[in-house]
């Protein structure tokens, strides 16, 4: 009898990027490939070893034991997702193998099998039975998963009439009682009003009470932090930590100082940079002490700087800082066009500071985009022909730490102008919301202000 | 607040809970080289599934469309009408001694239900995309669910043929019995088909542009339109490999009791669709491991 849900030996999967291989081929590409492939034998270059291939994962062995909550973190293309999928046997690992005891359920994506010709009733039995359910579990499960729900008054209306609220809490609630030995979840918790996902997230806890494996992948920390014990760090296909999930986490944030640069290649329509006009050649954030950093303080105040490198005279940039939330939700843009700030022209070095406002986003990781724009108004006013930036960098992440606030609390607080209670004769007003008073509201004795 | 109906107490790791024997086998996920076998036990261990996407297949299939489940009637009856005009009636093609019309419509209802399956099975996995990437079962059930969901629409295609023959006062020999089987035959040559091209069709959407030709040539391929008694022996019994030429004439001779040796062209095509069929579910398989990362 095996203690463990999940063990796994170096599973390694190999992908094809770039090139039309990894994608679907015409048969013409393929008849041309084979005539060549004994040419290429003789010049000794067997296909293997091009730029073009990737390991998503690359030998990663760990055990999960029943009954544990495990998250798994890191950037984005990680190969979080790619362990999922080769977990829920969607695809086949390239080296390594991966043993698995029990049913598993995979929720990769909410709504899978939904048909939107067919109602809501339809759609809960299709869509169990696509993701592994008997019809007599279905069935026993019905009026629970209409009841979790709470759209049973739409049940019989086809889901393409569905507001994509209804949508997904249908499609959630049949997910919710798949109830299978190994459940694999990938970051489809953040979907859904507020009370939706509390509801959904108490759900899952009592899920792991029962006795079930989850396994889930999620940028969110505080979602990692609150209901696994243990995590995973990958980083470029590996682990690069595996533990007590407090300290993943830490190792994770001190990984971040490390930043990643994605110059924005892909942004132009024919997938050409062109000749590069400007470059961005420094990125920094500064905090309130004035300290180059990457880890803020709820509220603290931000500055950005960036140092620009214009090889020939720009007139009238636009220069965007874009904050996008780990999960890929942009937040805000910063731009000097759209606050009125005009610079005449860029050339040679420059240097461009901004100081945020305090955005009060709440604690997690970030990153941000910075957009170089020939002549703003071009851009604004639909020129297609000046409508690509000339310069552009995503700069990975930045984190926000502080009280026990998450994205379930939304993207950033913003405290209310003022407060005016009344009860009887007694009135009472308020006005000095601050940080400190956020602060003070997660300690445990925060003093009541009506005394 | 809610309280969950799960309530089996039991801390996280506790090996007390007692495990069902079936998790004594663990699944294993390694790389595949090669063939794999046919995993028809797991087939089995899905039927469910395969009921339910028949299911589906059927209710979408006719979902906003002004004449519905007509165009199952529509589609053999006008080519029936048609092929009466051109080829019974100016070309004056011979048809076993039975009356034109009902002679080329016995044909069209199982080439109506095959042609159907290749042009729907073909293009099931790559309509599918988002379930494969994102959801496990065996892949086979995807084309074989499009391929049976198409009974449906052979049925009512079929009821008309009694009417017809009801009109020209034809009665069925003790030959009708076998009939299920040559929709059988019909079945499984679909499925060959709708196999190799499905599975062809993720790795190269050529296919999308083959197989509108492909069933128009097959079409004419096959003794819809004429009689494959117009062929001597030994071209008529090899007009079997076209495994649809077995099934028309297997039709033809069950209903209509056309007077003719169809014994020979039935049993090459039998062996001719085992052929295609088995070939085309280990070609499925071996290219199934790659569907989520291709399609």
């Amino acid at each position: 009898m095996s203690e463990y849900a999940i063990q796994t030996e170096r599973l390694s999967k190999l992908y094809q990027i770039g090139t039309s291989q990894g994608r679907y081929k015409t048969l013409r590409e393929s008849v041309t490939g084979m005539l060549a492939a004994p040419v290429r034998r003789l010049r000794g270059n067997n296909g293997k070893g091009t730029p073009d291939l990737l390991w998503a994962l690359k030998d990663v062995s760990f055990e999960v034991k029943r009954g544990e909550v495990i998250g798994i973190i890191g950037r984005n293309g990680a190969g979080k997702s790619t362990l999922l999928k080769i977990l829920s046997r969607i695809t086949e690992p390239t080296e390594g193998r991966a043993l698995v005891y029990g049913r598993v359920g995979s929720l990769l994506e909410v709504g899978t099998g939904f048909h939107p010709e067919l109602t809501g009733r339809e759609n809960v039995y299709l869509s169990g039975a696509i993701l592994g359910m008997h019809r007599r579990e279905i069935d026993e499960r019905f009026d629970q998963i209409v009841e979790f729900s709470e759209i049973a008054r739409f049940l019989d209306m086809p889901v393409k009439r569905y507001s994509s609220g209804m949508y997904v809490r249908l499609a959630f609630a049949v997910a919710a009682y798949m109830e299978p030995d190994i459940l694999l979840v990938d970051e489809v918790l953040a979907v859904g009003d507020i009370a939706f996902q509390q509801k959904c997230l108490r759900h899952m806890q009592s899920l792991t009470q029962s006795g079930m494996t989850i396994m889930m992948v999620s940028h969110s920390m505080a979602a990692i932090q609150s209901s696994c014990q243990r995590a995973i760090l990958l980083q470029h296909g590996h682990i690069a930590a595996d533990g007590n999930t407090l300290d993943v986490i830490e190792q994770f944030r001190k990984s971040l100082k490390t930043v990643e640069e994605y110059p924005a290649a892909a942004l132009r329509p024919d997938g050409q940079t062109g000749e590069a006009k400007v470059t961005i050649t420094g990125f920094d954030m500064f905090g309130a002490d004035g300290e180059n950093k990457r880890e803020f303080k709820f509220d603290e105040p931000i500055r950005i700087r960036i140092d620009l490198e214009a090889h020939e005279r720009v007139e009238q940039p636009m220069i965007n800082f874009g904050i996008k939330r780990g999960d890929g939700v942009v937040i805000c843009n910063f731009s000097n066009w759209y606050d009125n700030f005009r610079i005449d022209y860029i050339e040679g070095r420059c240097v461009l500071e901004g100081w945020l406002p305090p955005l009060r986003l709440v604690p997690e990781f970030y990153e941000i985009h910075v957009l170089v724009w020939p002549w703003g108004g071009g851009h604004l006013a639909g020129d297609l022909a000046r409508a690509f930036p000339i310069a552009a960098v995503t700069y990975g992440d930045f984190h926000i730490n502080g009280p026990g606030l998450n994205t379930h609390d939304g993207v950033f607080q913003v405290p209310a102008v003022k407060w005016h209670f009344q009860r009887g004769e007694t009135t009472a007003d308020f006005s000095t919301a601050t940080t400190a008073s956020i602060y003070a509201a997660f300690e445990a004795e925060a003093a009541s202000i009506l005394d | 607040m809610t309280q969950s109906t799960v309530n089996r107490q039991v801390r996280p790791g506790d090996s007390a809970i007692p495990l069902p024997a079936k998790h004594l086998q663990p699944v294993v996920i390694q790389p595949t080289r090669g063939w794999s076998a046919l995993g028809l036990r797991e087939l089995w261990k899905y039927r469910e599934l395969l009921y339910f996407m028949i299911w589906r297949d059927i209710k979408v299939r006719y979902k906003q469309t002004a004449l519905g489940a007509a165009w199952a009637i529509i589609q053999p009856f006008f080519t029936m009408v048609v092929f009466s005009l051109f080829f019974g009636r100016l070309a004056g093609i011979p048809s076993d001694g039975v009356p034109y019309p009902i002679f080329s419509y016995a044909a069209l209802v199982p080439w109506t239900f095959f042609a159907n399956g290749l042009a729907l099975s073909s293009n099931s996995l790559v309509g599918s995309a988002n379930l494969l990437s994102k959801v496990y079962f065996p892949r086979l059930i995807v084309p074989t669910a499009t391929i049976l969901s198409g009974i449906v629409d052979f049925v009512l295609a079929f009821i008309v043929l009694i009417g017809m023959m009801l009109v020209y006062g034809i009665v069925p020999t003790a030959n009708v019995i076998w009939l299920p089987l040559f929709l059988l035959l019909a079945l499984v040559t679909s499925m060959g088909a709708g196999l190799w091209l499905s599975a062809l069709n993720v790795q190269f959407r050529d296919v999308k542009y083959i197989v509108p030709f492909l069933t128009q040539l097959w079409l004419f391929l096959t003794p819809i339109a004429y009689p494959s008694s117009m062929l001597p022996e030994p071209w008529r019994t090899l007009y079997g490999i076209n495994p649809m030429a077995g099934v028309v004439e297997g039709f033809r001779w069950a209903l209509l009791g056309t007077e003719m040796t169809v014994g020979p062209l039935i049993a090459v095509s039998a062996i001719a669709a085992v052929l295609l069929t088995v070939s085309g579910a280990f070609y499925f398989r071996r290219m199934e491991k790659t569907f989520a990362d291709v399609v």
